[in-house]
């Protein structure tokens, strides 16, 4: 992948930029907010402030606790966010598994950013109430 | 004058540099004075060839202050030269700062062409000139750049190329569209309409050179303006102009819409349609002009068959924090292609490493780094017990490094006292337990402050302190602060 027709058509497969037209989708990928990670290279680290969000178009991240395991993101995959809307420091590391590329929405223009693309909003709300329920019904 | 002979003829070096323009002459400056056997080669004929041809209508874009609170031959002045090549000694210091006629604050091409011919003269930065890198090969332990002159065979590669191959984004249409790089004299767009593709630095800077000239202008592109950044740019002062006159409907349109396709017209002329994005719907254009002010890349030539990643619509290559490729090893760059790290990035604030301010201290860094993989021994300064919070005071107040690159690179104390410059990112990974960083930052509203980190177990703290309205980090509150962490 190394134009930018190639990043719309990555962020158009995306669940999360479904809604999006063509239009939206070329003012979302800014080929200068592209991150490219070396595959063992930390990505966010546990304890930092200012961070941002971040889309995976390609690779895989794993998200660890203490060195433990505790999940792993794949293309498509979103984080970051909820550090970014609680302005709290992280609460786990994320280290590249194999090369990654990223696209990130800086901290500041989160906000902005999904204010502009409610349907975007809506599926990260969606992907977030999932995650809830998979943690109510493991508590169960 | 008699004929002097090329310095660098083709051979098996340890480091070869290529490029002569401030990234290259700053790595092999390092390089020497570290005393690491290297080549230096360029295509040009003589230092900085890239300020001869852009900016096309205007100076630089980073400030020289040729008066400030440190004297011009101090490391501390720096900060106030964001142009001028770094060095130990003083008369090669603020070479750019002497050539100022301070009629404005950044330099022209000619100042800038004329202070890095200065630095490379005093400096005995030698350089095969007229040498031109063609292709490359990968060999077991190193790399051969086959070139004009004939064949360098190396272990370590730096590639100071700049970001300087004229780019088009993938638009239907645009190749009957010239690049910024071919626009001619301003009286040349004289009653015209132009339509310019782009809207960032570049197309900024020909609205700003042509508005005296031209009939009307369209800057389009699908991303609006970033107002809130420029507010806290140096680059801001090309967008003025151009944007004062978008908001009071003087002729100049400044327009978000991503670009379907551009037609040459009957009449010689081009019609761009596109569809708005901050405001949707169907945008259609007609201009007399246009240009393609889309940007440049990093002539990487033959180095994507090699297997180097890219970043930015395979525009720059992606680099670890210490500059060198993620995929080839022993392969790294210089100059403004240092961008291609982008560093933690913390508030969305970058790294200042796509200009000479910020990639004239990566370069230091980078030629230890080489340095110490071809085993020479850094040495290091170190700090007694009680020197360690004076010597970190002063950092914060004046220290070049940290103020220039905010947020990547940080001032380190090891916990033997060893002190010196790393990037952030490495810092954070792999420094040992107890040693201290600190570092300047900046939020996305612009204010400026210290923070400190330090590798206490397995986790980093953090820790953010107080702006001061003088931006000086020597009082009580900040000593008491690095006092705690020592």
């Amino acid at each position: 992948m190394s134009n930018g027709e190639d990043l719309v058509e990555t962020l158009r497969r995306f669940n999360l930029f479904a809604d999006l037209d063509r239009a939206q989708l070329e003012a979302i990928a800014d080929p200068d907010s592209e991150r490219s990670f070396a595959a063992g290279e930390r990505i966010m680290r546990r304890g930092m402030s200012g961070t941002g969000f971040y889309v995976i178009l390609d690779g895989e991240a794993t998200v660890t606790l203490s060195g433990e395991e505790l999940n792993r993101l794949r293309q498509g995959d979103f984080f970051g966010e909820i550090s970014t809307l609680l302005d709290e420091p992280l609460t786990a590391d994320i280290t590249a598994e194999t090369p990654l590329r990223v696209l990130e929405i800086p901290g500041p223009r989160l906000k902005a950013f999904l204010l502009s693309y409610p349907q975007v909003m809506y599926r990260i709300l969606v992907t977030e109430a999932r995650r809830l329920q998979e943690v109510l019904a493991w508590r169960s | 004058m008699a004929v002097l002979e090329k310095p660098f003829p083709p051979g098996e070096y340890p480091v070869v540099v290529v490029g002569s323009g401030p990234g290259g002459l700053q790595t092999a400056y390092a390089l020497s004075r570290l005393g690491v056997e290297h080549a230096v080669i360029s295509q040009d004929d003589s230092p900085g060839g890239m300020f001869r041809k852009w900016p096309i209508y205007q100076r630089l874009l980073s400030w020289t202050k040729p008066d400030a609170p440190h004297d011009r031959t101090s490391r501390e002045y720096e900060w106030y030269d964001h142009n001028s090549l770094i060095a130990d000694e003083p008369e090669l210091r603020a070479t750019v700062a002497a050539e100022m006629d301070r009629n404005y604050m950044v330099p022209s091409c000619a100042e800038m062409s004329r202070g890095l011919a200065a630095f490379a003269e005093r400096g005995g930065v030698h350089v095969r000139y007229d040498c031109r890198w063609e292709s490359t090969r990968q060999e077991e332990g190193g790399y051969v750049l086959v070139t004009s002159d004939g064949e360098y065979r190396c272990r370590a590669v730096v590639f100071a190329l700049g970001v300087t191959d004229p780019w088009k984004s993938p638009i239907p249409g645009i190749e009957a569209v010239p690049h910024y790089a071919e626009t001619g004299a301003p009286r040349e767009f004289q009653g015209k309409s132009v339509l310019i593709i782009g809207k960032r630095n570049s197309g900024f800077e020909l609205a700003d050179g042509l508005e005296p000239w031209a009939r009307q202008i369209f800057l389009v592109s699908p991303r609006p303006v970033q107002t809130a950044v420029l507010s806290i740019a140096t680059v801001r002062v090309r967008y003025f102009e151009p944007l004062e006159d978008a908001s009071w409907g003087g002729g100049t349109f400044a327009l978000d819409a991503a670009v379907e396709r551009i037609e040459r017209t009957e009449n010689g002329g081009y019609r761009l349609d596109a569809a708005g994005t901050t405001r949707p719907g169907p945008i259609t254009l007609e201009a007399d002009v246009a240009i393609a002010a889309t940007g440049f890349r990093t002539p990487i030539q033959d180095l994507r068959e090699l297997g180097l990643a890219t970043v930015a619509d395979g525009r720059i290559p992606a680099l670890s924090p210490y500059w060198e490729s993620t995929t080839l090893p022993g392969v790294y760059f210089a100059g403004n292609t240092m961008q291609g790290a982008a560093g933690l990035r913390k508030n969305g604030v970058g790294s200042a490493s796509g200009t000479v301010s910020g990639f004239r201290y990566n370069a230091r860094l980078l030629a230890q780094t080489i340095a110490k993989q071809l085993g020479h021994k850094r040495e290091w300064r170190m700090l007694g017990r009680d020197e360690i919070v004076p010597y970190l005071v002063s950092e914060l107040r004046a220290g070049p490094e940290i103020w220039t690159q905010k947020g990547y690179l940080v001032r380190v104390v090891y916990p033997d006292g060893a002190t010196g410059i790393l990037p952030l990112a490495h810092f954070l990974d792999h420094c040992p337990r107890g040693s201290i960083g600190v570092t300047i930052e900046m939020n996305a509203e612009g204010a400026i402050y210290p923070v400190t980190y330090v590798r206490a177990g397995e986790e980093i703290e953090e820790r953010e302190l107080p702006t001061h309205h003088l931006n000086d980090f020597g009082g009580g509150e900040y000593r008491d602060a690095l006092e705690s962490l020592v």
